[in-house]
């Protein structure tokens, strides 16, 4: 784990307009996160996780506020610059792994190479280290439905790490598998977290897979009320 | 794999879709290579006619004939540069099936105002040394397997013989040959003298009087004077450009462009409405698919640009073999429609107006979804499941 700051969330207020009723998400959270950590999220529905997730991610604004990733401002960011700022550091797993049904494996985890100039040497040789980590390389040429849910959430850790981002944004990445696959996936996290170098940052709402993280957040109301670590969060 | 691949793989995804999709667009660009290949084989005699060329006919009708004595009267006339004349043999050969579009014709004045075909020198000078000869059209020659040389039985399905035949033999003299591609060479050339000698009717009457003026301009100005000069005549004329004379003739049929529009317009409309709603549920069921492309760091941009692409994919893929089967329906058919279209052929024109509208179908079908793919809300469809 680092020192340095990877995320600076300042003075962050969320308000989404539904009908006539303006509901706050978050009003005034801050929160830092410092690279190399694995940060889990728990809270109850309506609390903001995945929310939050979408704004670290570039995939959300606040309302008000400032991300700052590295020391730049992503939230003003336009919507093609955001584009090529999640290519170039986020990789996303979610919950239904969200595979695209019609490419086999390898090339699922080619998809955000294609954002990138390389060649097909190169890129092929970035899914096969990919699809190795992950301890895949034996079903490249099978199709998600050929695969069960814990290998298709691998392909998609594959993917979200082949073009080597410096941060996984993970929505309940175990949230539909039992519990021995959610083990393998939670350990192929920690590995990326500890012998990569990943930031990892985790919505989930299972304690045991929150316990894999060095850092457990709890959030409710759009606060976090508890903490377990304060090496990353200030 | 590359973008190309992406798009591809999403338009393969659903095999019946595709098929089914791919076929109605078949169908309707196959209707229009088709229709469109016949309705310039209609067309075909009005826009080749020469700008200066008219064609002086009976009043009363094309079918009713002229004394050949107008046609020296008609070279006196100011601004009229060269004449010649014509009958109507009505061939057939062997069977009456098998149509053989002759004319009897004046050797010496043809080709002086019909320049727009040709015929080697030495084949010509044959020709016209030779009351037995007969010029053959290129596209007749190659359908047939005619050489230079070659005797043949030519029957008329109106006129007879003094012996009570109404078989002629000719000999071969040479071929005609177009200078454009697309003139149509699909008769047949004999001598007006020897025709009329052998026939039982006799007489110095004609069918038609095609005539050069000196310039296009002059064209009006001249078929009023050739018409006046015969007014009040026992066979009064009815002058005009050949191109008019063309699209009389064709027009005799109805209005043939007009239909052969209409159902193409009506079946494109069709297609439009079901290739566009198919794109559009398409696209619909993979709005999750498109947030994780956008998730992934994909553009609104390369999202719109890859889903238009898909519409242009499907709408060339349907309508290139669309295209492709009116092309070889076309040859198929084309050696039984010789005598009735002889420029029936899937030219340039139809295949480079199809392609052209088979972008447009591809950007209409493809506009709507590609704006939504584009505009989609990732966070929504990332929650909808």
């Amino acid at each position: 784990m680092s020192n340095e700051l990877l995320f600076d969330l300042k003075n962050i207020e969320k308000r989404f307009v539904r009908g006539r009723e303006s509901i706050s998400i978050f009003d005034g959270l801050n929160i830092t996160i410092k690279k190399g950590t694995f940060v889990s999220i728990m809270g109850p529905s309506g609390s903001g996780k995945t929310t939050l997730l979408n704004m670290l991610g570039g995939v959300d604004r606040p309302t008000s506020g400032e991300i700052l990733f590295e020391g730049q401002a992503i939230q003003n960011l336009g919507e093609g610059e955001l584009a090529k700022w999640r290519a170039r550091h986020v990789g996303f797993i979610f919950q239904f792994y969200n595979l695209m049904p019609m490419l086999n494996a390898e090339k699922n985890v080619e998809l955000p190479l294609l954002l990138k100039n390389l060649s097909k040497a190169q890129r092929n040789k970035s899914v096969e280290t990919a699809l190795k980590l992950v301890g895949l390389s034996d079903r490249a040429r099978h199709l998600p439905k050929e695969l069960s849910g814990g290998q298709q959430q691998r392909v998609a850790i594959a993917r979200a790490i082949v073009s080597d981002p410096d941060l996984l944004l993970c929505d309940e990445p175990t949230g539909d598998l039992d519990r021995t696959t959610a083990t393998e996936i939670l350990e192929t996290l920690q590995l990326l977290n500890k012998e990569f170098g990943k930031t990892i940052v985790m919505v989930t709402h299972d304690p045991v897979a929150a316990s894999f993280a060095n850092v457990s957040l709890h959030l409710d109301k759009g606060q976090f009320i508890e903490q377990q670590s304060s090496e990353a969060v200030a | 794999m590359n973008n190309f691949t992406l798009v591809r793989k999403n338009l393969t995804r659903n095999k019946l879709r595709l098929f089914l999709n791919c076929f109605a667009i078949f169908i309707a660009f196959l209707l229009f290579g088709a229709l469109g290949a016949i309705k310039n084989a209609f067309d075909a005699g009005v826009e080749l006619s020469a700008d200066d060329r008219l064609v002086t006919v009976n009043k009363i009708n094309f079918t009713q004939p002229l004394p050949l004595a107008y046609v020296n009267k008609i070279r006196t006339l100011e601004g009229v540069k060269d004449v010649t004349w014509a009958n109507w043999f009505g061939g057939y050969y062997q069977e009456p099936k098998n149509q053989l579009m002759t004319f009897a014709v004046d050797p010496e004045s043809y080709f002086e105002v019909y320049d727009d075909v040709v015929v080697d020198e030495q084949e010509l000078e044959n020709w016209k040394k030779d009351r037995q000869g007969i010029l053959i059209g290129e596209r007749i020659a190659n359908a047939r397997g005619w050489k230079v040389g070659d005797r043949i039985p030519v029957s008329s399905n109106i006129f007879s013989k003094h012996d009570g035949s109404s078989t002629w033999d000719f000999n071969i003299s040479g071929i005609v040959r177009p200078e454009n591609p697309q003139t149509d060479t699909s008769y047949t050339l004999i001598h007006y003298k020897y025709f009329m000698e052998t026939q039982i009717w006799g007489g110095d009457w004609i069918g038609w009087i095609p005539l050069t003026t000196q310039n296009p301009e002059l064209n009006e100005e001249v078929s009023r004077a050739v018409d006046k000069m015969f007014a009040n005549s026992p066979a009064e004329t009815e002058t005009s450009t050949e191109a008019q004379f063309s699209k009389a003739f064709v027009e005799q049929m109805g209005d043939i462009g007009f239909i052969i529009m209409s159902v193409v317009m009506a079946a494109f409309f069709t297609i439009l409405l079901i290739v566009g709603n198919s794109m559009w549920q398409s696209i619909k069921e993979r709005t999750s698919e498109i947030a994780v492309l956008k998730t992934l760091g994909f553009t609104a941009e390369k999202v719109f640009a890859m889903v238009l692409a898909e519409s242009f994919l499907l709408a060339a893929l349907g309508g290139i073999l669309g295209l492709g089967g009116a092309w070889l329906s076309i040859k198929a058919i084309t050696p039984m429609t010789q005598s009735i279209l002889p420029a029936l052929v899937l030219g340039h024109q139809v295949f480079i107006s199809g392609l052209m509208f088979i972008a447009i179908l591809g950007f209409v079908t493809g506009i709507v979804p590609a704006w939504q793919a584009m505009k989609l809300n990732t966070i929504e469809a990332l929650s909808r499941r």
